[in-house]
């Protein structure tokens, strides 16, 4: 018997059979695979000694299984490629389902190796084993047990296609450790038809025209896009900036949709929903045209059902039929890619008659207007040297700093008001550069993400907005950072509270701070030194830009313990349950909104 | 919004016959809510390859219908229709039925069991197996009926079903 080593029998074309690790490496190249997070284990061995005798594939190795996830997802989001994860059994595979259903949650494309006992010790109870399948089933968009030699290949290339197909997700490929050492025939992609191509239809052009002919006859129009704008590449991005510059609709995007459309454009109204901005939560809840496009009407959106949009035609595209319907009953449903949709709406668009409403739309404009004055992302910051940083003020500088650096730049977060306060104030020109925890709201996201972020783009900015709270839940990755040297920038917007948490106990529960309080923290900046980085620390107003542009122009990774007010509340808040118009806002607004109600009081 | 009212539906799904494919429609149903009432399998095809499912779920016209594209995303269910909604379809289930009885009771078992042509598949000096197949009404009002005369036992099988016409699941 001869073996050849991984490189060569990667590219060997012939019908003999290899060990299924090689079979598996093979597939994985077969299917562009250039990276894959994981952390070794004893039913993985057999991959990882083939990973170690090739040079096609690289593989990052992750302090946690649940970072290789969150790492893959960050990879997957910011390129478009499908991200890979190789865990062992047991407990490796346990600790990936939290990342799998976020990027189930999110629709990002991924396939999770997963190694497994022998065939033969499957169901004893075996060291390390667990029902991986069973486990991961609903976190996933599919998964395979590998029991036979034959049907390896055929899985991973199955996989691939299920994970990047319709709307994207994880899919998990359980390998027995007997399937991995034992031969294998490789099986080529082109000689696999997934199923995948089961359901696909063409889009239903008289639903498009139905849709356009109801936005011509709209006077107070409004574009609600989500992820799927995203998820449809960067064409997809491309064509609803020139939709939206054909109608001249006003747009809103949900958290997941951030950068479809650029954030600087005075046609983009913020996010909507429970923190989104007042003027695309007003605009939301007075369209007489609401078009959805590739958004899932969440319940961060929406807020209290019965009163979202209460008067609008509903417009809704998506990639996934089951969306269409689900929550709130749309006038006109459209199943199909969204990038590919907005093509044929601008097609149609131009070939219907012109719209007629310009005068109404002008009104809508000058309403929308009225709102964004009262700037409801407007904080006061005490200007005194030594003041105490507010959140907003961090994170609002952080942005602009970073801007002003002119690099492409990435940015990750962890989960919590500063996600929000990132959200509000990061505006962004441009598609895959926004990385978060939308879906499922996973505390621990951000740093892995900026690992995999950094991974995929060796050469731009990135940055991991970050909670004090949260980044603990994953902090180990800076072992990662550290090891593959990555130049990652961490501002942790240290409020010594879970802050979130502490909002919602002081809005809805008497301030009863329970277990929110962020006691016996680490010192970061010695933390950070010790895993061979850069700490900084900032507590004062007059050093904040400072160390903000020392971080950046830093070319190591660095942390710096950003020390803010510790009480601030993330607003505008539309409280759960609660309708659009009924927004709580910030101190700063609320002296103001007294008057703007009055006027407000027609226009709301 | 109207208040939509809540009725049963019969799903028919064809599915890969391969271990997991029954366990993702039933966690499904369980993981999102939905209720099953019944549920049969059983491959049908030459190669037992593929596999039938009959479901009778019950819930408003639009969760039906969520039930339908959710069940539709399942990478091995290849088709998925809700023949309570397509049109005129046939379902049929089938129980067996022991009663235990002697005198009077019994003989009313017996007879009731002629009148709905159910078969005494098993018969002791004391007890009857009856099988009985038909609609799930006609299930049930045979089960009422043996209920005071000793009955003991039911085994159902769950509904079976297929449309009407020369019109298949795949035409669908």
């Amino acid at each position: 018997m001869t073996r050849t080593t991984g490189s060569t029998t990667l590219t060997a074309q012939t019908t003999a059979t290899q060990p299924g690790a090689e079979v598996l490496l093979r597939a994985l190249v077969e299917q562009g695979v250039e990276v894959i997070f994981g952390y070794p284990g004893g039913a993985v061995l057999p991959i990882y000694d083939a990973l170690f005798k090739q040079n096609h594939i690289r593989h990052v190795l992750v302090r946690h299984e649940q970072a290789a996830v969150h790492a893959a997802e960050a990879y997957a989001r910011s390129t478009g490629k499908v991200g890979v994860v190789l865990v062992t059994s047991g407990p490796g595979a346990t600790n990936a389902v939290t990342g799998l259903l976020d990027a189930m949650m999110d629709s990002i494309p991924l396939v999770c190796l997963s190694g497994q006992v022998p065939t033969p010790l499957i169901g004893n109870d075996a060291f390390q084993e667990a029902d991986t399948t069973g486990i991961t089933r609903p976190v996933t968009k599919y998964n395979y047990l590998v029991r036979k030699p034959e049907d390896l290949a055929p899985a991973v290339h199955e996989a691939f296609a299920i994970a990047r197909s319709g709307r994207p997700g994880p899919v998990l490929i359980d390998l027995p450790k007997n399937i991995t050492v034992g031969d294998a025939l490789y099986v080529d992609a082109k000689s696999v038809t997934p199923r995948t191509t089961r359901m696909t239809s063409e889009p239903d052009r008289a639903a498009i025209a139905r849709a356009v002919a109801a936005m011509k006859a709209g006077k107070r129009p409004l574009f609600y896009t989500g992820g799927g704008v995203i998820n449809s590449g960067p064409q997809a991005s491309k064509a609803l900036r020139k939709l939206v510059d054909l109608t001249g609709f006003p747009v809103t995007s949900t958290l997941m949709g951030l950068g479809a459309f650029p954030g600087t454009d005075r046609r983009f109204l913020g996010m909507l929903g429970m923190h989104g901005t007042y003027e695309a939560n007003l605009a939301t809840h007075d369209c007489d045209v609401l078009i959805a496009l590739g958004s899932r009407f969440d319940d961060r959106v929406t807020g209290r059902l019965d009163a979202f949009s209460p008067n609008s035609f509903k417009i809704h595209v998506d990639i996934d039929p089951s969306q269409i319907n689900k929550i709130v009953h749309v006038n006109e449903g459209i199943v199909g890619d969204v990038g590919q949709i907005i093509d044929l709406m601008i097609e149609e668009w131009e070939k219907q008659p012109a719209y007629a409403h310009k005068s109404d739309l002008d009104a809508w404009w000058a309403q929308i207007e009225g709102w964004r004055a009262l700037d409801c992302l407007r904080f006061g910051q005490d200007q005194a040297p030594d003041a105490v940083i507010k959140p907003q003020q961090a994170i609002q500088r952080i942005y602009e700093l970073a801007r002003q650096t002119g690099r492409d730049t990435y940015v990750s977060t962890e989960v919590g008001q500063h996600q929000m306060w990132a959200a509000q104030f990061f505006r962004f020109d441009a598609p895959n550069r926004w990385l978060t925890s939308g879906g499922l709201g996973t505390m621990g996201y951000g740093l892995p993400a900026a690992v995999g972020a950094q991974i995929a783009h060796p050469d731009a900015l990135v940055m991991d907005v970050a909670g004090e709270a949260s980044t603990l839940m994953n902090i180990q990755e800076l072992g990662t950072i550290a090891q593959y040297r990555l130049p990652v920038k961490i501002f942790i917007i240290n409020n010594h509270y879970m802050g979130m948490v502490r909002q919602w106990q002081e809005l809805l529960h008497g301030s009863r701070y329970s277990e929110s309080y962020s006691d016996a923290l680490p010192d970061f900046v010695k933390l950070a030194e010790s895993f061979h980085a850069t700490g900084l620390r900032v507590t004062r107003l007059d050093q904040l830009d400072a160390t903000i542009r020392q971080a950046l122009e830093h070319n190591g990774p660095v942390l710096v313990d950003i020390c803010v007010e510790e009480g601030e509340n993330c607003f505008p808040m539309i409280p759960s349950g609660a309708a659009h118009n009924q927004m709580i806002l910030g101190p700063e607004q609320e002296a103001s909104s007294a008057t703007i109600s009055k006027e407000g009081q027609m226009l709301v | 919004m109207q208040v939509e009212v809540s009725g049963s539906a019969v799903i028919s799904l064809l599915v890969d016959n391969e271990s997991g494919a029954l366990a993702r429609i039933v966690e499904l149903f369980s993981g999102r809510g939905y209720n099953i009432q019944s549920l049969t399998v059983a491959p049908v095809d030459e190669h037992g390859s593929t596999s039938r499912v009959n479901i009778v779920t019950t819930g408003t016209q639009s969760s039906i219908r969520q039930v339908k594209t959710q069940l539709e995303r399942l990478v091995p269910v290849s088709r998925v229709v809700n023949l309570t909604a397509e049109g005129p379809y046939v379902a049929r289930e089938m129980a067996l039925v022991k009663v235990v009885s002697s005198g009077e009771p019994r003989t009313e078992a017996l007879r009731i069991a002629q009148a709905f042509r159910a078969r005494a598949v098993d018969t002791t000096a004391s007890s009857f197996v009856f099988e009985l197949t038909g609609s799930t009404d006609k299930l049930d009002s045979f089960i009422e009926l043996m209920r005071p005369l000793g009955l003991v036992e039911v085994s159902r099988t769950g509904v079976a079903s297929i449309c009407r016409g020369p019109q298949t699941i795949q035409n669908f």
